[in-house]
């Protein structure tokens, strides 16, 4: 039989149905952070029931880490509620004896980003994290996905995931990026085209030629969005990118057990004929550089359009929601997506935290300055790794030099849940995954976009198309 | 976990698209390390006009009134009428933690996101699709006051007086897990062999993946 991926990896990785009808899927890695894992571990504890494989967890906290004064370590955590739940996280790692990068380690960083530049995100695997953008490692053509705490604590318990299969989706984008666009820009296309709900119950599968041709971070960034299209995960084929990308990492195998690896992942990509349930076709040189003007990722436009107006919107509950998110985001329909005045920018996430994303925009701002009127600048590398790399190549000074400023890893203003906030009814250009109402800080504003597309609006103080500075 | 087996109360219409689990429950209340606690904050920017933060109780904030779950006839509901797509977005089970401590036991919406599905069945909260009209025509119902009744036996949703009905689909394994209140934990240590098994041929077909 023709399978897809997502076929294949479902069955090498069945372990058999439960009792109760229920399958029971093998997971192959859990990554663990500070803010979904607690009470997992608390269960676990109440229970007397201890971790089912301990080398197949790796946790780093992330989410509520401060990006400044990083040097104090855990003393940097002036929230007393942030600093309980990291020191939870070291206490939980110690006592179950999980491996951590903890706050000091500088490989210490985002989940979706530690993973992939560790190796250990590998093809063919099974992973899944307690957050939603565990898609991300879907780009190494492994089945990676988002859970909430009690199916966390299932998987510590019992090295399983309760799960029915999901159906198959296939979006293929074929053609050529212009200049200036990039796999953000896909992503929003998509979700634009798809809508948020509309690969819900489904894993996607990207493909075709616009997709072979990104690269391995390009790749992380479409699958990270893939939830943001309803779909739990999004794969890409292996090819020699993806080899390539792992090959020498620290959890990669070596020597005779990498060449028997290799052999393994080879048939990691659909079948010719596998049957997809849906599909979406995108002609690549038909994508803009992207910008979400609403509060959910498909209110999104190319940047030589406009705002929408919800009275030309014949879907009455489309044009309700979209009325409201214009009254949040403060716009006026009909007004051109260049318009948009801008009051912070935030280059950072698990979307768009990776060595690469840092180059390009750090070739837009180069020589240049952030407009005077921009309140905040942030860069937030996604790992102390990548940090460290930006600095060595010189980026962090080109960011610094233009007004930007340069911070440890962490998720960030991407969902603020520490001090890296938006004030009330700012607009800011983010290169994050969810513009939705209160992410980025209580009232604020979110507009997303691409590393690019955000480090020309740093510098414009407002929307500009990214494509005239390549 | 509590079994539901058939519940009857008042109903809330939420009438918005996509409600996102940033908008149930937002994220300065995620770094808490219970599972408790979130109730008070449930749909936190749409019930308050100010800022909350942890340990801050309902009387100390300030009232949005034209927020649905504030007015007074909608007091003591506990089932939520919501639209396409709810619960989108993250996958923090803190969603549904706060909705149940708020006083939810059963939420009916044309769609559900697939990871807010999934955790519902972890902790007794009952997930219910019908379509869109049938969802019209509850919210006239619930506003006008009547109660409304979930069999999950018979997978059903009435009116109390029984004059309207309707019948949803579950899957039968989710359905016979939420009847029972079963712990999943437990029982798929039941059957810990099956996975032993599994994962001695999984080991030898792909030691790479076993580091230890």
């Amino acid at each position: 039989m023709n399978r897809t991926l997502y076929d294949k990896i479902w069955d090498s990785h069945f372990v058999g149905t439960r009792s109760d009808g229920n399958s029971l899927l093998y997971i192959d890695l859990q990554l663990l952070h500070e803010v979904t894992s607690p009470q997992a571990f608390e269960g676990l504890q109440m229970a007397k029931r201890p971790l089912w494989r301990v080398g197949a967890n790796l946790a780093t906290p992330d989410h509520n880490v401060p990006t400044e004064s990083r040097e104090l370590g855990m003393a940097g955590i002036k929230d007393l509620i942030s600093l309980e739940q990291v020191e939870t996280l070291n206490e939980n790692c110690k006592n179950f004896n999980v491996k951590q990068f903890d706050i000091l380690d500088k490989r210490q960083g985002i989940v979706h980003v530690v993973g992939p530049e560790q190796g250990a995100t590998m093809p063919g695997m099974t992973i899944v994290c307690g957050d939603s953008h565990t898609s991300t490692h879907g780009a190494f053509a492994s089945l990676a996905q988002g859970i909430g705490t009690s199916e966390v604590e299932h998987v510590m318990a019992t090295q399983c995931l309760v799960q029915n299969k999901a159906k198959n989706f296939e979006v293929r984008v074929d053609g050529l990026l212009e200049e200036g666009v990039f796999a953000k820009d896909v992503a929003l296309a998509i979700i634009g085209a798809l809508g948020t709900a509309g690969a819900t119950g489904h894993t996607i599968e990207y493909r075709g030629d616009a997709i072979s041709a990104l690269s391995m971070e390009g790749r992380m960034t479409l699958c990270n969005m893939s939830i943001e299209a309803g779909a739990r995960a999004g794969l890409v084929a292996v090819d020699d990118c993806t080899l390539e990308y792992v090959k020498g990492r620290p959890f990669a195998p070596k020597g005779e057990l990498w060449l028997r690896a290799l052999e393994s992942w080879k048939d990691l990509h659909s079948d010719d004929g596998a049957h997809f349930d849906n599909t979406l076709s995108l002609r690549a040189e038909t994508i803009e550089p992207q910008v979400t003007w609403g509060t959910s990722p498909e209110m999104v436009c190319g940047i030589t359009s406009s705002v929408p107006d919800p009275m030309a919107i014949s879907d009455p509950v489309v044009s309700e929601s979209t009325r409201l998110a214009l009254g949040y985001m403060g716009l006026e329909a009909g007004t051109p997506i260049t318009d948009i005045e801008l009051d912070q920018i935030f280059i950072g996430s698990c979307t768009n935290a990776r060595i690469e994303d840092l180059r390009v925009a750090a070739h837009v701002v180069s020589g240049k300055s952030v407009a005077k009127k921009i309140k905040r600048a942030l860069v937030v590398p996604g790992s102390g790794l990548v940090k460290q790399q930006a600095e060595e190549e010189g980026l962090a000074k080109i960011f610094v030099d233009a007004g930007f400023e340069w911070r440890a890893a962490g998720c960030s203003m991407c969902l603020g849940m520490n001090p890296d906030q938006l004030g009330e009814r700012e607009h800011c250009a983010s290169t994050s995954n969810r513009n939705f109402e209160g992410r980025q800080g209580h009232k604020g504003r979110t507009h997303l976009v691409s590393p690019a597309m955000a480090a020309a609006a740093a510098v414009a103080g407002r929307f500009v198309d990214v494509r005239s500075f390549f | 976990m509590e079994a539901f087996v058939l519940h009857t109360g008042f109903a809330v219409p939420l009438d918005r698209a996509n409600v996102d689990t940033d908008q149930i429950i937002p994220k300065q209340y995620l770094k808490s390390i219970k599972r408790t606690g979130f109730g008070d904050y449930l749909f936190d920017s749409w019930r308050f006009l100010d800022s909350g933060e942890i340990g801050m109780t309902p009387n100390e904030r300030r009232i949005n009134r034209d927020f649905v779950l504030n007015e007074a006839k909608y007091q003591g509901a506990s089932i939520l009428l919501a639209r396409d797509n709810f619960a989108c977005g993250s996958s923090r089970e803190h969603a549904v933690w706060a909705l149940l401590e708020y006083g939810f036991k059963v939420v009916i919406a044309p769609s559900f996101a697939d990871i807010f599905y999934t955790n519902c069945f972890k902790n007794g909260l009952l997930p219910v699709s019908l379509s869109e009209q049938e969802i019209d025509a509850l919210f006239l119902y619930a506003m006008q006051g009547n109660r409304i009744e979930v069999d999950l036996e018979k997978q059903r949703v009435s009116v109390e007086d029984q004059s309207e009905f309707y019948t949803f689909e579950i899957a039968e394994n989710l359905k016979k897990k939420m009847l029972s209140g079963m712990d999943d934990i437990a029982l798929t240590l039941s059957q810990s062999e099956l996975i032993e098994r599994f994962e001695a041929m999984h080991r030898e077909n792909q030691p790479w993946l076993f580091r230890e």
